[in-house]
């Protein structure tokens, strides 16, 4: 085969690596009932593919070769290993090596292996910073180091938290399956919290100066994709469309000094019309179901402001009606806080301060920057410009985001002159 | 896979609280995993004043009165069960009674390597 053929066909394996190795790896930890060595195999079987097909050609199903290839080595692995091993017993089983007529129909308990694979992953009884990591890694595809960098942290403390769980997996036997339909809503409510983790480490840091990390945003809405595709379930759809909804003000978000700018002066135009229709799709799909959830409702109110032209023109109404319906599913001071935004826009800020004090009084969100803020904005609405600026120097000494700290510094500074 | 449900609670509460469970409950709790051919073993235990800790030093014998460990909830019993995997442990271990009031650490049994 000519040296030109040769870097066609390395690159053929690259695109089936980037499009096929997390379906593979899927399929191969189920046969092999273990991560390690399903990614051993994984490797192994990527690494026969570059030395075999260029000599034989393509197979006619590359996926089957692959998880086909990738068990045989695995197999051979534990045998070599087996005929090392001095203490073998006599009756200890060993491993057969012929090719498996199962695996011809590897492509029909495919995607239940993505899916499956999603499940043990973001089971609860891993932690959770450990959920996201080995998300990100296992069923992403992630390098370590890309893990590492996303969560500002170092390699080693990620890979550490990558074995220890799939050690736990492994000594715990937790299993590799989809949970039955009496586990599923609670088993996929922490499916969906690792996704939308995922999107808001992305969309907005936690701390330091970039305000926003596409990448792990972009992340999340392929997994959020994935897992529509496998699983449609309405607050499935609900999260995804949140998402979409969310992601399609990315570029009207931050001005072009990188300074965030509010919803309320944000120009429409930059938005994403595309995105945007997308999720009012998959809002509309998850509320019609009638069995939809917080992300649907969630996601319903983004829809609402994304096909609003202006704030005034924004149907407040709509939207406090939508806040009450989530504060019956899901009451939290964070979403009475957003109630009571809402409020101060349909009813005036009078009405709105009234509901932020008495959340504060409770004393849920007192350390909470957007409270403060919230309530600062409204002060000065009202014409109570000394409440406002100390609601502003109270927000700024609880967040330590540098846009938002720069752009409260911004607000106390126009209050000030 | 053997599993072992070491049951935590507070001593001083563990009787007292509005969902705490009496003997009757935890019996038939235990009973019922017996007929489901899943459990191997379990016990209630005497409070944690009554626990002796010995250890071995030596080859000398110590003993301190009380429990190795002073924690706000004590180990006041345990369950063995069979399970075919981390998710039915858990099943089993969320219906043990007192993981209403205390907590149930559920634990792989290791294969010693002999």
């Amino acid at each position: 085969m000519s040296h030109q053929a040769d870097k066609g066909m390395q690159a053929a394996v690259e695109a089936i690596y980037r499009a096929e190795s997390r379906r593979v790896l899927a399929t191969l930890i189920r046969l092999l009932g273990d991560f390690e060595r399903a990614e051993e195999a994984l490797q192994d079987a990527f690494a026969a593919a570059l030395s075999q097909w260029p000599r034989d050609g393509l197979p006619a199903n590359p996926r089957a070769w692959l998880v086909s290839t990738g068990r045989f080595k695995a197999i051979d692995r534990m045998r070599r290993r087996v005929r090392h091993d001095e203490l073998v017993r006599e009756d200890a089983p060993i491993p057969q090596a012929e090719p498996d007529p199962a695996d011809a129909i590897v492509d029909l308990a495919v995607e239940d292996d993505r899916l499956r694979l999603i499940f043990t992953c973001c089971h609860p009884a891993l932690a959770p910073e450990a959920r996201l990591a080995l998300t990100l890694r296992e069923v992403c595809g992630l390098t370590t180091e890309e893990v590492a960098s996303a969560f500002l942290s170092r390699p080693a403390t990620i890979a550490q938290r990558i074995v220890r769980a799939k050690r736990k997996i492994r000594d715990a036997a937790i299993p590799y399956e989809v949970p039955d339909r009496s586990q599923l809503p609670e088993r996929l409510d922490a499916v969906l919290r690792v996704i939308y983790l995922v999107f808001n480490e992305g969309y907005s840091a936690s701390s330091g100066d970039e305000l926003l990390r596409t990448d792990l945003s972009t992340e999340a809405i392929r997994l959020g994709c994935l897992l529509h595709e496998l699983l449609p379930d309405p607050e499935v759809k609900g999260l995804l469309a949140l998402m979409l909804l969310q992601e399609s003000r990315r570029h009207a978000r931050t001005d072009a000094g990188g300074e965030l700018v509010r919803l309320e002066d944000q120009d429409r135009s930059l938005w994403d019309r595309e995105r945007i229709r997308e999720g009012e799709v998959l809002v509309t799909e998850a509320l019609r179901t009638r069995r939809f959830g917080p992300y649907s409702i969630q996601a319903a109110i983004a829809a609402v402001h994304a096909g609003a032209p202006s704030t005034e023109d924004t149907d407040w109404q709509e939207i406090v009606g939508l806040y009450d319906i989530l504060m019956r599913m899901q009451p939290s001071p964070v979403v009475a806080l957003n109630r009571a935004v809402a409020l101060a826009m349909r009813d005036g800020p009078k009405a709105g301060l009234a509901e932020i004090d008495a959340i504060l009084s409770r004393g849920d969100l007192r350390a909470y920057h957007l409270a403060h803020a919230a309530r600062a904005d409204l002060c000065e609405r009202l014409g109570r410009n000394d409440d406002a600026r100390n609601a502003f120097r109270k927000a700024m000494t609880l967040t330590e985001q540098g846009p938002e700290q720069r752009f409260l510094a911004g607000r106390l500074k126009r209050l000030e002159d | 896979m053997k599993y072992i449900c070491l049951v935590y609670s507070d001593e001083a509460q563990l009787h007292s609280l509005p969902d705490s469970p009496d003997d009757k409950e935890c019996w038939a709790y235990a009973e019922k995993i017996v007929e489901s051919g899943k459990l191997l073993a379990a016990e209630a235990l005497e409070r944690v004043d009554t626990a002796t800790t010995v250890r071995v030093r030596g080859g000398d014998v110590s003993m301190t009165d009380g429990p190795f460990a002073e924690t706000k909830e004590q180990l006041a019993g345990f369950y063995l069960v069979e399970a075919r995997d981390l998710n039915e442990a858990i099943g089993i271990a969320a219906k043990i009674p007192p993981a209403r009031v205390g907590s149930v650490e559920v634990r792989p049994v290791r294969q010693l390597d002999v």
